[in-house]
């Protein structure tokens, strides 16, 4: 996957994690692929809705020794 | 700015006295719909909190300037922002409730039932959030504690302050949507913990077997627990008679539902069990008795006084599932069109049977939502 850029935010709660997200998604390109590495539990549910509601796509997550990783592509 | 917070407790008791109150949840629409914070006067607006980073002057028009808005979320943090922005914004009626859903999930409320034989005393614990009812008995210096939560500190400290010692822990039946808190007290306060052997066939560890007919007694002052098998949501399912008054349901009947059989995996097998212990097992019983379940679903389960409990008599009146004769269409309604499976039910069975011990913070995700146990 071809990825734009990396965001790291593991350690923070809800809501930093979108707040992050959604600061970082504004450096990248439309149809550029942004990763975010976070340990919220709350994160899944939280940045899949959000990307639904702000027209962004969420490609895929993954979870590897608690941390959750997605790739969410600019729409 | 600092800005003001509300306890869950507080909450509790604003929900159980029906004040009007304005709720802001700001979690996501599938997460307010599965489940949140349910009182008569309460009024509703879902947006979450990512919809309101840029500002909230778009839902500035829909929230009341007169009443108390309560600001919710999952964890107490979106909502502590929320209500920043909504404070910045002169909003000064604005409460972000403190630990979010999770804290209001968790929460217990001690209510006293009633006053039992030779000084004895009967109280419900009332997880509010959640929907589940736990018991204490206390007499002459001793405890007995069925159905506890998680939540164990909450009732070896509640038996610390009357004085009592706890000797008993029981579980009705081998829980699916919440974690047992059992075992916990009784390794910390040396009960015995008993558990019905048909539903522990699988745990990993020692417990007392509840057999149909035991009694057990609290205090010198003989308050008898007299166990009764009553099979149907789980196959070991047993109620209790608390000093022949009261009769513990456990899953099996709830004030306007009934127990479902499928958490099991075995809906089809005990679906004539369920029906055999209501229609039959409790039909003998007296109508006087008082029953007090595992469960409410809904707030208007609750009395006046924040108690859930009600007469058998009037259960087999009024429960629409104590009353269908057709033993087909029963069979229909506790197999077919089942609500949802309590979130995360296969592991919170692993859990309680010793299988798997989650982190305190998993086990918190594993009981969100309501606990679904029942049929109407």
């Amino acid at each position: 996957m071809n990825v734009t850029k990396i965001l790291d935010a593991k350690g923070l709660a809800c809501p930093m994690p979108i707040v992050k997200t959604k600061k970082a998604m504004k450096e990248v390109e439309s149809g550029e692929t942004l990763e975010i590495h976070a340990t919220d539990q709350g994160a899944k549910s939280d940045l899949t809705a959000w990307a639904k509601s702000s027209g962004h796509e969420l490609l895929e997550h993954d979870e590897e020794d608690g941390v959750f990783k997605f790739w969410i592509q600019k729409g | 700015m600092a800005i003001k917070e509300i306890s869950v407790k507080d909450l509790a008791v604003k929900a159980l006295q029906k004040e009007e109150l304005f709720l802001l949840d700001v979690r996501t629409e599938d997460a307010f719909q599965d489940w949140k914070i349910e009182s008569e006067n309460f009024t509703y607006l879902n947006i979450p909190y990512f919809d309101l980073l840029d500002g909230v002057e778009e839902i500035e028009d829909q929230l009341p300037k007169d009443k108390d808005i309560v600001v919710a979320c999952a964890k107490g943090g979106s909502s502590q922002m929320v209500t920043e922005m909504l404070d910045d914004a002169g909003f000064t009626n604005v409460y972000s409730l403190e630990g979010g859903m999770k804290a209001w999930s968790e929460h217990l409320m001690p209510v006293k039932v009633s006053d039992l034989t030779d000084g004895g005393e009967l109280y419900q614990f009332v997880r509010i959030g959640k929907g589940c009812l736990s018991y204490m008995v206390v007499s002459n210096g001793e405890a007995a504690i069925i159905d506890s939560t998680r939540k164990t500190d909450v009732y070896v400290n509640f038996a610390e302050q009357m004085g009592v010692k706890i000797k008993h822990v029981f579980d009705t039946h081998l829980h699916a949507d919440h974690i047992s808190g059992g075992r916990t007290i009784a390794q910390q306060t040396g009960a015995a913990y008993w558990l019905p052997p048909k539903d522990a066939e699988e745990v990993t560890f020692d417990y007392q077997p509840l057999q149909d007919g035991e009694k057990v007694t609290i205090g010198n002052t003989t308050i008898d627990i007299h166990a009764l098998y009553s099979p149907g949501h789980t196959i070991g399912s047993t109620s209790f008679v608390v000093d022949d008054q009261y009769l513990m349901t456990g899953d099996i009947l709830f004030i306007d539902s009934i127990g479902r059989p499928d958490l099991a995996g075995k809906a089809d097998d005990w679906v004539m069990d369920l029906r055999e212990t209501l229609y039959k097992r409790y039909k003998d019983l007296s109508d006087e008795l008082i029953v007090l379940p595992a469960h409410f679903m809904i707030m208007d389960e609750l009395n006046e006084d924040g108690t859930v409990a009600e007469k058998l008599g009037v259960l087999f009146e009024k429960n629409h599932g104590l009353n269908i004769e057709d033993k087909d269409e029963f069979r229909k309604m506790v197999t077919e069109n089942l609500p949802p499976q309590p979130n995360a039910y296969q592991e919170i069975r692993e859990t309680n049977m010793g299988k798997i011990d989650p982190e305190e913070e998993e086990q918190r995700e594993m009981e969100i939502g309501p606990n679904r146990c029942a049929v109407r």
